[in-house]
C-alpha cells in the first residue's frame, strides 16, 4: 500500500485535516478522562470547567490586564536582549579575536539557568518590572549572541572573497555581505528565542509578582483551580502561536530573495 | 610581446602539512608574462594548481615564494583592479541582477546616476535586459555566470581572472558563453586570464594557451593560437583548430595519466 511513502509530500487539504484532528483527539481524551470520572476533579479540571473558568477570569478578574503585562515583559526583555546580542554576535562572527575573547564565557553563561537568577535579581532589583525584564534578558541574550555568531561565522567564504575582489573594504564586507547574507538566519534565531522567553517570564512571575499570567497560575494553584491554570497555559500557547505566525510572515515579506 | 601587464615571477605554493602528513606542493615556481589585451588560457588536469595560481594573482591566496606584479606594482591582496569570476555561483543572493552588477561601483562610492548608466550597458552586453530585477535564485546557471561576468567587468578591472567559470554548465550553454565572452574581449580590448581543463575551450578563446603539469603544477608548454578574429564557433571544425587540439591533447594526456596514477 503506497499511502505512507517516505518523504512523499501531503496535500494542503489532508494536512489541515490531520493537523486539526490531533487537537480534537487530544481534547476528546481529556474530556473522556475528566467528564467520565476517571481522574479526580481536584487535580484536573474538565474542558468545560476550563472554558468557564477562563471566561470568568477574563470578564470578572481582569485577566486581560495580566496578559497585557506579561506580553509587555516578554517583549521588553526580549527587545533589550536582541539590541545587545545581535550586534555582539555579528562582531564575534566576523572578527575571530572578538570571538576568542567572548565565546568561552558566553558558552558558559548560556547554560546558567535564567530561572535560578530570580532570587538574586530580586535582591538586586526588587520585585518590580526591572527584575522581570532582567530575567528574560539573561535568559535570551547569551543564546542570541552565540547563535548569531555561529551563523555569521558560517557565511559562504566565496561570497566574501567575491566582495573583496570587487573592491569591498573590511567594513564593507561586514555591512554589505555578512549582515545581509545572515539577516534571514538572524530573524529566525530571534523567532526561536522569543519562544523560549515565554518560559522565563512565567517563572519570573511565579515569585514575587502581583500581576501577569504566571502570577495568576500560582494563585490558582493555592485555590486548586486547575481550570484556571490550564486556561492560563493555553493562553500562553495561543499567544506564542500567533507571534510565531506573525514573525514568519514578517520574515517572508522582508526576505523575498530567499524564496524567489 | 607588448609590455607585460601581469608578471608572475617564481610564484610557488606549498600547503602546510596536515597533522602527521607531508606538506603539499601545489605549485612549483611559475613564471608567466601576460601582455596587455592578451587572452591567456591556463590548461591543466584537475588538481594541477592552476586555480591556486589564479587565486594568488587575485590576491586571495599568498604565494610561498615569488611575487605577482600588475602594471609593475606588487599584488598584496584582492582588489578591484583584478576582476574575478569564480566557478561556483557567487552572486549575492539578496541582491537583484542589477544590484549585483553595481556592487563594486557602489563600494567605490560612484553616484547612483552614473552607476545606472554602466549597469544598463552591461545588462545589454551580457544579454540580460529584462532580468535586471530578478534574484540570482530565479536565474539559470548560465545567466548567473553572465551576471557574474558583468559584475566583474562593470568595475573596469585591469585584468579579468576566470576560474573555470563555465565548468558547471551544460555543453550548449557553455559554447554560447564562450562566444559571448570572446565577443566582449574582441570588442573591448581586455586582458584576460582564464583557467580551464577543457582543451577546446582553451583553444577557442585564447591568444595563448599555457599548459600546466600534474601536481606539483608547473608550466609545461606555452602555445600561441594564431586563429583569426573575430572567431566564429565554426572555427572549431577547421584543420588549424584540429591540429592545435591534437597537439594539446598529447601534452595534456601525459599529465592526466600522471594525475590519475597519483590519486
Amino acid at each position: 500500500m503506497p499511502m505512507l511513502r517516505p518523504l512523499e509530500p501531503v496535500g494542503r487539504g489532508p494536512r489541515l485535516v490531520l493537523g486539526v484532528s490531533f487537537f480534537v483527539l487530544f481534547v476528546a481524551v481529556w474530556a473522556f478522562a475528566t467528564l467520565g470520572g476517571y481522574v479526580s476533579r481536584t487535580f484536573l479540571a474538565d474542558p468545560l470547567t476550563m472554558v468557564q473558568d477562563g471566561w470568568l477570569l477574563l470578564t470578572r478578574f481582569g485577566f486581560l490586564g495580566d496578559i497585557g503585562v506579561t506580553v509587555w515583559r516578554v517583549l521588553g526583555g526580549f527587545v533589550l536582549a536582541a539590541v545587545v546580542a545581535v550586534p555582539l554576535g555579528i562582531l564575534m562572527g566576523a572578527y575571530k579575536p572578538v570571538e576568542a575573547f567572548l565565546e568561552p564565557f558566553v558558552s558558559f553563561a548560556r547554560y546558567l539557568p535564567a530561572s535560578a537568577f530570580v532570587p538574586l535579581l530580586i535582591l538586586w532589583a526588587g520585585i518590580g518590572e526591572t527584575q522581570k525584564l532582567l530575567v528574560i534578558f539573561i535568559g535570551s541574550v547569551f543564546q542570541i549572541v552565540l547563535m548569531v555568531a555561529v551563523a555569521v561565522g558560517q557565511t559562504r567564504r566565496d561570497l566574501v572573497e567575491a566582495a573583496y575582489t570587487l573592491g569591498a573594504t573590511d567594513r564593507g564586507v561586514v555591512r554589505r555581505v555578512l549582515i545581509p547574507a545572515n539577516a534571514p538566519e538572524i530573524a529566525e534565531i530571534l523567532r526561536l528565542v522569543l519562544g523560549w522567553a515565554w518560559t522565563y517570564v512565567i517563572v519570573a512571575e511565579f515569585i514575587g509578582s502581583s500581576s501577569g499570567i504566571g502570577h495568576m497560575i500560582i494563585e490558582s494553584q493555592a485555590l486548586l483551580a486547575t481550570g484556571q491554570i490550564i486556561f492560563g497555559i493555553i493562553v500562553i500557547g495561543l499567544i506564542g502561536l500567533v507571534s510565531d505566525f506573525a514573525f514568519k510572515a514578517l520574515n517572508r515579506a522582508l526576505f523575498r530573495w530567499r524564496l524567489a | 610581446m607588448s609590455q607585460a601587464k601581469l608578471l608572475v615571477e617564481g610564484v610557488s605554493r606549498v600547503f602546510p602539512a596536515a597533522r602527521g602528513g607531508k606538506p603539499t606542493r601545489a605549485l612549483e615556481p611559475v613564471d608567466l608574462q601576460v601582455g596587455a589585451n592578451d587572452f591567456i588560457t591556463i590548461l591543466g588536469p584537475s588538481g594541477c594548481g592552476k586555480s591556486t595560481l589564479l587565486r594568488i594573482v587575485a590576491g586571495l591566496d599568498r604565494p610561498s615564494s615569488g611575487r605577482v606584479l600588475l602594471d609593475g606594482r606588487p599584488v598584496a591582496g584582492p582588489g578591484p583592479d583584478r576582476g574575478v569570476v569564480f566557478q561556483s555561483y557567487t552572486l549575492f543572493p539578496w541582491l537583484t541582477v542589477a544590484e549585483n552588477i553595481e556592487f563594486g561601483l557602489r563600494e567605490k562610492g560612484m553616484p547612483a546616476a552614473e552607476r545606472r548608466g554602466i549597469v544598463e550597458a552591461y545588462l545589454d552586453k551580457v544579454g540580460l535586459r529584462g532580468f535586471e530585477g530578478h534574484y540570482p535564485r530565479q536565474l539559470s546557471g548560465g545567466m548567473q555566470q553572465r551576471t557574474a561576468i558583468a559584475r566583474a567587468l562593470a568595475n573596469d578591472p585591469e585584468i579579468l581572472l576566470l576560474d573555470e567559470p563555465f565548468g558547471a554548465l551544460d555543453n550548449q550553454t557553455r559554447a554560447l558563453m564562450q562566444e559571448l565572452l570572446l565577443g566582449i574581449w574582441e570588442r573591448e580590448a581586455k586582458t584576460v586570464l582564464f583557467v580551464t581543463h577543457d582543451i577546446e575551450e582553451a583553444i577557442f578563446m585564447a591568444s595563448r594557451v599555457v599548459v600546466m603539469t600534474a601536481r606539483p603544477g608547473r608550466i609545461k608548454a606555452d602555445v600561441r593560437v594564431d586563429l583569426p578574429h573575430p572567431r566564429h564557433y565554426t572555427i572549431k571544425t577547421s584543420p588549424e583548430f584540429s591540429a592545435l587540439k591534437a597537439q594539446l591533447t598529447e601534452e595534456i594526456r601525459a599529465e592526466a595519466v600522471l594525475a590519475a596514477a597519483e590519486h
